[in-house]
């Protein structure tokens, strides 16, 4: 079990959270996500053995979201 | 799309609409149209995108509606118009999050200080490492100017350390071998080495900015309202257009209804507010858990404290020594030196008041006695010592003079244990003991007071004496002494059954009963112990109850803010729509109104995070914004 911290371009709309909430929820391997709207970051627990942070990061930046950077814990 | 070509795109949109300007001017006409298509199409395609997005995600946005009202502002021919919202729209909403990011800035002030590398000693090797590599156990090193890196115990070395980040306060404190520091904390002067007992994100520093960010995200019940106020507002609008429409049969009129009935500064007026709140109250050292709690502490009219580590700094301290024909220092260092045999906490506190004036502790106490609950006996350097009560004096045999007795007797009554002090069979001072009143004590009731607390109530485990001796000293309205914990919940539940509102000030850990059951929980943070952060709603990282009164002026001002927003919000929606309808305001013009209103909102927030609680707002901000919002018009 692994948590990622991705840091966001700021979020302009709170209806971005619930996509890339929803999206990264729907993957397999990840236990919970978390969007931070105030502090444009995005929490991610998962296991690493089925996903890795770097698969979803790509997963949030095709949605169109930039990623600043990724912390993986 | 990023936030550079956002840039990008509004500025050559600017651009262009400039260049249609100066065509306009010199006559152009088919080139001025054409260009303003272009921009048109250059500045709505971001715009198309996302509200296609928001559709994908069965959201309504507001970009939907600029993008519906562009469309057939193309369609008729007016196009002016949609390359000016098109324009307006990008701009406003970049300026937007410009603001916004004010709004978070005592956040990010916070997080910035976070430290990034750390310098350890492994192997006999000094090495500087990333943060994130330490390991628990290593040895750091920090020297003047530097950050903590971990939370540890100081093996070796001496500083002054700024601890703003953790406790808001700025005035250095002075560490020393085996005192805790933490992560975060700045060494003003010094050298120390640390021993890491607490590294990464397991820091107390990591976890007030978890919780920080939390809070931030935990809606209150305002925004709550807001958010599905806007999810019925927003269909309701397109169906009213509708309706316009039908009734005038003028589609320009109709487009520019639904682009200016989007509640923009309606759905952020109450979170901008919170978020400024909750920052300000984090770089003051109080952690204020959510927007909720926020409006929760606003309402509160009864003040319930503690008295032992809360309304007192909860261990005992000497306060006085009065001597008889010798030197204080000498007394004090007799005392301590017979006194390090004992395990009573009065003797401890003598011990480590000696300590803090660095006397030296040489002689070893020789023929040691202790009675108990009265004092020890000791020989120290061939003097024989009797210290304790006047029990033990009495049963020496030691006789206490008229004006000895007096002035213990008066020292008492200050609510101070006193200590007899005899050598050779004579009494050679008197030490007193007592458990201060934290020095901001009077002055946080007397502001809580003021900012419209009607009752505060101590309850205590202590005896009834002490009890109402501090209960005068501070002028609280109630006083319950001698109770143990499930008597204060019963207190606390009785409080808020009269109909009051309640918050319970303690120290976290005993009083965690009856800080759960009150409606607004704070506690003492004590440097970050795990219980206190995590049970209360507030929690005061400097133990420092002015920063409780601090916090509820706070929660007033923010939701007063909140209000103004929201009011403002509505009642600029409402001219506007009116103006439309009456065939005043145009798309271009209603929409430049309706941006600047959003960053009206924005800027009314950004007032909280530069808040102090000694200088009151002005409260007449609201005539202001009305009165601005008729002049847009």
């Amino acid at each position: 079990m692994k948590k990622a911290v991705f840091l966001m371009e700021p979020f302009s709309c709170p209806s971005c959270v619930k996509k890339i909430e929803n999206a990264l929820a729907g993957t397999n391997g990840v236990q919970q996500v978390k969007v931070l709207f105030h502090s444009d970051k995005v929490r991610v627990q998962f296991d690493d053995a089925v996903v890795t942070a770097s698969e979803l990061q790509e997963l949030v930046e095709k949605l169109g979201y930039p990623v600043l950077s990724q912390k993986v814990v | 799309m990023n936030a550079k070509q956002t840039v990008q795109i509004t500025a050559i949109s600017a651009i262009l609409l400039g260049i249609a300007i100066a065509l306009h001017i010199s006559g152009w006409h088919d080139a001025r149209q054409l260009i303003l298509i272009v921009s048109t199409l250059l500045a709505g395609t971001p715009i198309a995108i996302k509200a296609f997005k928001a559709i994908r995600m069965k959201s309504f946005s507001i970009e939907l509606l600029v993008t519906i009202a562009v469309i057939g502002a193309l369609f008729i021919g007016e196009y002016v118009e949609s390359a000016a919202v098109t324009f307006l729209f990008l701009f406003g909403a970049m300026l937007e999050i410009r603001t916004m990011e004010k709004t978070r800035s005592s956040l990010k002030a916070l997080t910035d200080l976070t430290p990034l590398e750390a310098r350890v000693m492994r192997d006999g090797e000094t090495l500087t490492i990333p943060v994130d590599n330490v390991k628990l156990g290593d040895r750091v090193i920090i020297r003047s100017g530097e950050k903590v890196p971990v939370d540890g115990q100081i093996l070796s070395g001496s500083a002054n350390l700024n601890e703003a980040a953790i406790t808001g306060e700025s005035v250095p404190a002075s560490k020393t071998l085996e005192d805790q520091v933490f992560s975060g904390t700045i060494v003003d002067q010094g050298y120390i080495e640390v021993h890491a007992e607490r590294v990464g994100d397991d820091t107390t520093f990591a976890r007030i900015i978890e919780l920080v960010e939390e809070a931030q995200e935990t809606k209150s019940k305002t925004e709550k309202f807001l958010e599905r106020f806007a999810n019925i507002y927003t269909p309701s609008i397109v169906v009213l257009s509708i309706l316009v429409y039908l009734f005038t049969r003028n589609i320009e009129m109709t487009l520019t209804f639904l682009v200016i009935a989007c509640p923009g500064a309606l759905v952020i007026s109450a979170p901008v507010s919170i978020v400024a709140g909750i920052g300000n109250g984090a770089r003051n050292g109080v952690l204020i858990k959510g927007g909720e709690v926020m409006e929760q502490l606003a309402k509160i009219d009864t003040v319930v404290f503690d008295k032992t580590g809360t309304l007192t700094r909860g261990r005992p301290e000497v306060t006085d020594i009065h001597v008889i024909g010798m030197e204080k220092e000498e007394l004090l260092r007799l005392t301590a030196e017979a006194e390090m045999i004992s395990e009573h906490h009065l003797g401890q506190t003598i011990v480590r008041e000696a300590k803090k004036r660095t006397i030296h502790l040489a002689n070893q106490p020789k023929d040691t006695e202790v009675i108990k609950g009265n004092g020890i006996l000791a020989t120290i350097d061939g003097k024989r010592l009797a210290i304790g009560n006047r029990k033990l004096m009495e049963a020496q045999a030691i006789p206490i003079h008229t004006e000895i007795e007096s002035y213990a007797a008066k020292r008492e009554k200050e609510g101070n244990t006193a200590i007899f002090v005899s050598i050779s069979r004579e009494i050679a001072g008197i030490i007193s003991i007592a458990d201060n009143i934290r020095p901001e004590a009077a002055d946080a009731i007397a502001k809580l007071r003021k900012n419209g607390i009607k009752q505060l109530i101590m309850l205590t485990g202590d005896n009834r004496y002490t009890a109402k001796l501090v209960g005068e000293q501070l002028g609280l309205d109630a006083v319950y002494s001698e109770l143990f914990p499930e008597d204060k919940v019963a207190a606390v539940q009785r409080l808020k059954e009269q109909g009051h509102r309640v918050a319970m000030a303690g120290d976290g850990i005993n009083d965690a009963p009856a800080i759960a059951t009150a409606d607004i929980g704070l506690s003492m943070g004590e440097g970050g112990t795990d219980i206190a952060m995590e049970t209360a709603d507030i929690v005061l990282m400097a133990d420092r109850l002015d920063q409780f009164s601090h916090a509820y002026a706070l929660a007033k001002t923010t939701v007063r803010n909140m209000k103004q927003n929201t009011f403002f919000a509505v009642v600029t929606v409402m001219l506007l729509l009116l103006g439309v309808l009456l065939g005043k305001v145009f798309l271009a013009s209603g929409m430049l109104v309706h941006e600047v209103s959003v960053l009206l909102v924005i800027l009314n927030a950004i007032r909280l995070i530069r808040y102090t609680s000694d200088k009151p707002l002005k409260q007449n901000k609201r005539e202001v914004i009305t009165d601005e919002s008729k002049v847009a018009l």
